[in-house]
């Protein structure tokens, strides 16, 4: 077991390294000159010569590769261009806020989507299934920033419900952070839901036809402890496989998401950073996600073994 | 007895709720602002938290004239190379350091040397500064500098407290420290900027809002929905084509005045590739053709409304700098087919023109396109990211680019840098000795009159060669609740808060 993880993790270094140097010749392959970006309309040839060498950026490609991975493994991921601040600060900062989008958001697509799967896997054929098979569709379908704006002026600016921005750290004020995310963690959560939806209601109606659903019918238990007790265990295995994968798209929604409703999370600054050509920011952003990526990877093979020991001497 | 204590409870009453009225004020801005250090930030937002933040030496009207503000006085030297500067007494900064003469040196010479400072080409004339007594600062130019005051009225001239950068160094904007009627309590990055009231401003009694909040919301109908919803109190850049259903909102006051920047085609005349095997480039009577082939007005009227206003010049028609002789021309498709023909392209001619891959400027240029297309001037559009538009104009790699410029309070600002053949900016590759001898002499006088003689006279020749072809001169356009009060508009986009308050 130790030995599995530890070659994992083994794996994982070279692959690591990969990912940064793609990331860092990524980010200089794109068009749009970071220090121009950053000189504005003082954009005279002084400043920007100034400015290229105050950001080392006339040093050849190798020799900034070297310096920026050089800092990164002591955890130095260097200076947002942009405000001067770390970037290591930046992304501490900005992380609790989009796990938080992230976690509300799971909650909304697990609630929405495992009873509608089970409940269209259950009545499969009749009207429910059809509704569910649309709504999932339609959540599928329909692009966040659409659904967000047509949030706000609904609930915010007709209803008067919930605040359309002015987000709030949950340890500063938990009311107030919570209402401001319910919107936005809908808008991502009802995008998930229609996915997980589709995946329960498959799984279940596998399960159903199982032989120890049949049994357990047969034995006479009731209907709904068949459906809930029995198939929707099983059923949820590959779910909960897929939960785990979704975390990569609550993360790609989360970049729109905060943009509509004025999250100040990881969306928000990798698109500001792309923008703006903050080159260290954006390398930061990628370099740790993949590192996030990877360890869940890790952890969710692990798992497998964990539940499944059969698994246990497959190399 | 019965009367003095209902004296006193409505008393207490009207003081609670007065106080409750004015508390905050929260302002939805386009943008985040970048790092909050006056001589490092490029930034249109950061300018407008500075209004609050940082007082400057001199300030302007909305009518572009110069006013006292830190300094209370000033004079040049015979020579106008010595600005002599009287300061306000009794100031203080945030930090409680006093504000004076060496204050000011400090500053000027933090602007000038600092390795991250962004203001040094705009306060490049100075030489250096002498301080005269506690309230009285000499600064000393290279030459005369007419845009000098207008500098000292925007970053370079905003004060910093001389103990905080000493401090601080470079790392200032993490905790600015500055002499405005409000100082900094906190920033989350992409999410709000807090200030608060300062209790020792200097002019106190014009401030009545306790705290400022301002929140970078990008999306402009996003910003307008906060606005109706009550999460914030006011706006900048409402969208032209939300101005008509802002202002049938009861709720809602919207204001705009002609900002100072203009949008316009830079044609690539002289500037790299780009100019290379381009009929534009090489015929001033094509580009004229293009000019006399859109009807700017209607361009404001399907893109923006009529909220803009349309123009011709680097500065806007109702500006004292602008020259009556070249009003904004009508359309004439007629002289503008007459002009391809003359040029030997009787059948048409093709050119290409970048933009800047947003909604709103894309649609701008499909208007050009469709016009200019009816005088025989074929345009292919390149939409692009702006970062990367503005590396290909600055390469010279386009033959036309479709830019805007914020705008700068001195005429020289919206000119110099773009059409002088040393301009810092110069995007078109425009060369013209002639021309750089009238830009010299206006940023070398004081004078309004020789300084408007010369830049008619340069004017007489840019609209001729058109190494920019001018489109219109955009508004700012402020949306508020209504029950705020004292807003007044300033061309130059800022919200100063003196006079401001909510009434009930």
């Amino acid at each position: 077991m130790l030995s599995f993880i530890g070659r994992r993790v083994l794996i994982a270094i070279p692959t690591i390294f990969v990912i940064s140097v793609f990331v860092f010749m990524l980010q200089k392959l794109l068009p749009g000159d970071p220090v121009l970006a950053l000189a504005g309309e003082d954009r005279d040839p002084e400043t920007l010569a100034a400015l290229r060498e105050l950001y080392r950026l006339d040093d050849p490609l190798v020799v900034q590769y070297a310096h920026w991975a050089g800092n990164a493994l002591r955890g130095d991921l260097g200076i947002s261009l942009r405000t001067n601040q770390p970037v290591t600060e930046l992304m501490l900062a900005k992380l609790p806020v989009t796990f938080q989008l992230a976690v509300m958001a799971l909650i909304f697509a697990v609630g929405i989507g495992i009873p509608m799967g089970i409940l269209s896997a259950v009545r499969k054929g009749t009207w429910l299934d059809y509704i569910a098979n649309f709504t999932a569709l339609s959540g599928l379908s329909i692009p966040n920033f659409w659904l967000g704006i047509l949030l706000i002026l609904l609930v915010s600016v007709n209803l008067g419900w919930l605040p359309a921005s002015g987000y709030r750290a949950f340890s500063v004020d938990p009311v107030r952070s919570i209402e401001t995310m319910l919107m936005p963690a809908f808008v991502l959560g009802t995008a998930l839901a229609a996915t997980l939806m589709r995946h329960t209601r498959s799984a279940m109606l596998t399960v159903l036809k199982s032989d120890y659903v049949r049994t357990a019918r047969a034995k006479g238990l009731r209907e709904r402890v068949v459906i809930l007790k029995h198939a929707l265990r099983n059923a949820l295995v590959p779910v909960v496989t897929v939960s785990a994968l979704l975390f990569g798209e609550l993360l790609a929604g989360a970049v729109l998401t905060e943009q509509i409703f004025s999250i100040p999370g990881f969306g928000k600054l990798v698109v500001d950073a792309v923008f703006n050509r903050d080159y260290a920011v954006v390398q930061g952003i990628v370099l740790v996600t993949s590192i996030g990526f990877i360890c869940m990877n890790i952890l969710a093979d692990t798992l497998y073994i964990v539940l499944n020991p059969r698994l246990r001497y497959t190399p | 007895m019965e009367f003095k204590r209902t004296l006193v409870t409505t008393a207490a009453i009207a003081v609670l709720s007065s106080g409750l009225q004015a508390q905050e004020l929260r302002i939805g801005l386009q943008d985040d602002a970048d790092v909050l250090d006056p001589d490092q930030s490029r930034t249109f937002v950061g300018r407008i938290v500075y209004t609050s933040l940082c007082d400057k030496l001199v300030d302007i009207t909305p009518d572009l004239d110069i006013v006292p503000q830190l300094a209370t006085d000033w004079s040049w030297s015979d020579d106008e190379t010595q600005l002599t500067m009287t300061l306000r007494e009794g100031v203080v900064f945030h930090d409680g350091t006093a504000f004076d003469a060496q204050a000011v040196a400090d500053n000027i010479d933090r602007s000038l040397t600092l390795d991250e400072s962004r203001r040094k080409s705009e306060i490049g004339s100075v030489t250096g500064t002498e301080v005269v007594d506690d309230l009285t600062i000499r600064i000393d130019l290279s030459q005369p500098d007419a845009t000098l005051m207008a500098q000292l009225a925007d970053r370079p001239g905003m004060m910093l407290s001389p103990t905080a950068t000493a401090e601080m160094g470079a790392d200032f904007g993490s905790n600015p420290v500055c002499s405005g009627p409000f100082s900094f309590v906190e920033r989350v990055q992409q999410d709000r900027i807090e200030l608060k009231r300062f209790a020792d401003y200097w002019n106190a009694d014009e401030i009545h809002f306790d705290t400022v909040v301002f929140l970078p919301i990008p999306d402009t109908t996003v910003r307008l929905a906060n606005l109706r919803a009550g999460d914030l109190d006011m706006l900048e850049r409402l969208s032209a084509t939300d101005v008509a259903s802002a202002q049938d909102d009861p709720d809602l006051t919207v204001m705009d005045v002609v900002a100072l920047g203009y949008q316009g085609i830079t044609m690539n005349v002289g500037n790299g590739e780009g100019a290379e095997d381009n009929p534009f480039a090489e015929d001033a009577r094509l580009r004229r053709a293009l000019h006399l082939s859109i009807d700017r007005g209607a361009i404001n009227e399907v893109v923006f409304n009529g909220a803009f206003e349309p123009g011709n010049q680097h500065v806007a028609p109702s500006s004292q700098w602008y020259d009556e002789r070249f009003p904004v021309p009508k359309r004439d498709i007629e002289a503008a087919r007459a002009l391809l023909a003359e040029a030997g392209y009787p059948d048409g001619v093709d050119i290409t023109i970048q933009v800047a891959n947003n909604p709103v400027q894309t649609q701008v240029m499909e208007v050009v396109q469709s016009m200019a297309s009816e005088a025989g001037i074929n345009i292919s559009i390149q939409a692009k990211e702006f970062a990367s538009m503005l590396q290909d104009q600055s390469a010279g790699a386009y033959q036309g680019s479709q830019v805007g410029w914020s705008g700068r309070v001195d005429p020289d600002g919206n000119l110099h840098p773009f059409v002088h053949c040393d301009g810092g900016i110069n995007d078109s590759g425009f060369c013209d000795p002639q021309v750089d001898e009238y830009l010299d002499a206006a940023r070398a006088s004081n004078e309004f009159d020789v300084r408007k003689e010369n830049y008619d006279a340069a004017r007489e020749i840019l609209n001729e060669e058109l190494p920019l072809i001018y489109l219109y001169h955009p508004s700012w356009i402020w949306a508020m609740d209504a029950r705020i009060e004292g807003f007044v508009a300033y061309p130059d986009g800022m919200i100063r808060l003196e006079g401001m308050r909510a009434t009930d």
